[in-house]
């Protein structure tokens, strides 16, 4: 099983564009939610949706976590505490730009590859 | 310090919701001056969330009430402010023992602050709540009431203006961070000042 890919940022739009890329670059071969928004529908992120979105694109080979900006990785951090472990350890926010990040490890994970190597394979595209 | 019934723990938060309610539009334009604009109205619909289910809330035992409060607030804030107001209140509840004194109360706050700086990833200096929530230790450990507290948190919120923003959305305006004061900070002042008005008005603490 392929390592599933969910994309969380503060506009729906933007998370749902970034899975449409990468729908377009591997179609089904790779389980894959977004969420997007704060709890009223406005900008921001929200603890219960991220929660929701890696249940939807969970694989037991792992999820990578692409994320925009500060609250969105705190709120997908905080997510990952309240699953709690043994799911937790599989669950990995990669440190890479949304767009190019999901493409990158969406590709990545189409091919079987690990999680540690989704995310390096992401983070590639980050300055140190 | 007289123990805190399930009747202080809801005058509490009520206080602290309606501080947040009434100072709304201010936090908001706060952030909209060095940040995304969001703050005032996140932490308002954190805080009515708390108090909606207040009943609930303030019926369980205070540890666990305030692990509660916690978690309504990382539920429900929506920006990178819910999971840090929530991890402050998660982490009190998590550290003090039901019947507490004032050491175990300067403790436990002294582990929240701690939890949300490591939350934050992030520490004094940086133009955040925290150098509210550290200048509030200092004053606790130096045996300071809740007025004094509150007095110090103001006072601190207030030197966050001059400061150099280095974490959060403000960072990224650089040197256009200056001149203005940190909406986090400002919150945490808030919520201080509602906390020793109701505490010296119960005549507790």
């Amino acid at each position: 099983m392929n390592v599933g890919i969910v994309i969380v940022s503060h506009s729906p739009l933007v998370a749902e564009g970034v899975a449409d890329m990468v729908r377009q670059m591997v179609g089904d071969e790779v389980r894959l939610a977004w969420c997007g928004g704060d709890p009223s529908g406005g900008l921001g992120t929200s603890v219960e949706a991220i929660i929701q979105a890696i249940d939807r694109a969970w694989s037991d080979a792992g999820v990578a976590v692409l994320i925009d900006l500060g609250g969105a990785e705190t709120n997908t951090e905080m997510a990952i505490e309240f699953i709690g472990e043994p799911r937790a350890s599989l669950i990995a926010i990669c440190n890479a730009p949304i767009v190019e990040g999901a493409i990158m490890a969406a590709t990545e994970a189409s091919g079987g590859a690990s999680l540690a190597a989704v995310v390096a394979t992401a983070e590639e595209l980050s300055p140190l | 310090m007289p123990a805190l019934t399930s009747d202080d723990f809801r005058a509490l938060a009520c206080a602290m919701a309606a501080a947040i309610a009434a100072n709304a539009q201010r936090l908001t334009d706060l952030d909209s001056a060095i940040g995304d604009g969001d703050h005032g109205a996140n932490m308002k619909r954190g805080f009515d969330a708390v108090e909606g289910e207040l009943d609930q809330i303030a019926a369980k035992p205070l540890p666990d009430a305030l692990k509660a409060a916690g978690m309504k607030l990382v539920m429900t804030v929506g920006g990178a402010s819910g999971p840090l107001a929530g991890t402050f209140f998660m982490t009190l509840g998590k550290e003090l023992p039901e019947n507490f004194d004032r050491a175990g109360f300067v403790a436990a706050y002294e582990k929240a602050v701690d939890a949300v700086a490591a939350r934050g990833k992030s520490h004094a200096g940086q133009k955040t709540m925290l150098d509210v929530l550290y200048p509030m230790l200092d004053v606790l450990k130096q045996g300071g009431d809740p007025e004094a507290v509150a007095a110090r948190a103001e006072e601190a919120a207030e030197a966050t203006i001059p400061m150099l923003a280095t974490r959060g959305r403000a960072s990224f305006l650089g040197e256009r961070s200056i001149g203005h004061m940190d909406p986090g900070a400002a919150s945490v002042a808030l919520l201080a000042r509602a906390v020793a008005r109701t505490l010296t008005a119960q005549g507790g603490a």
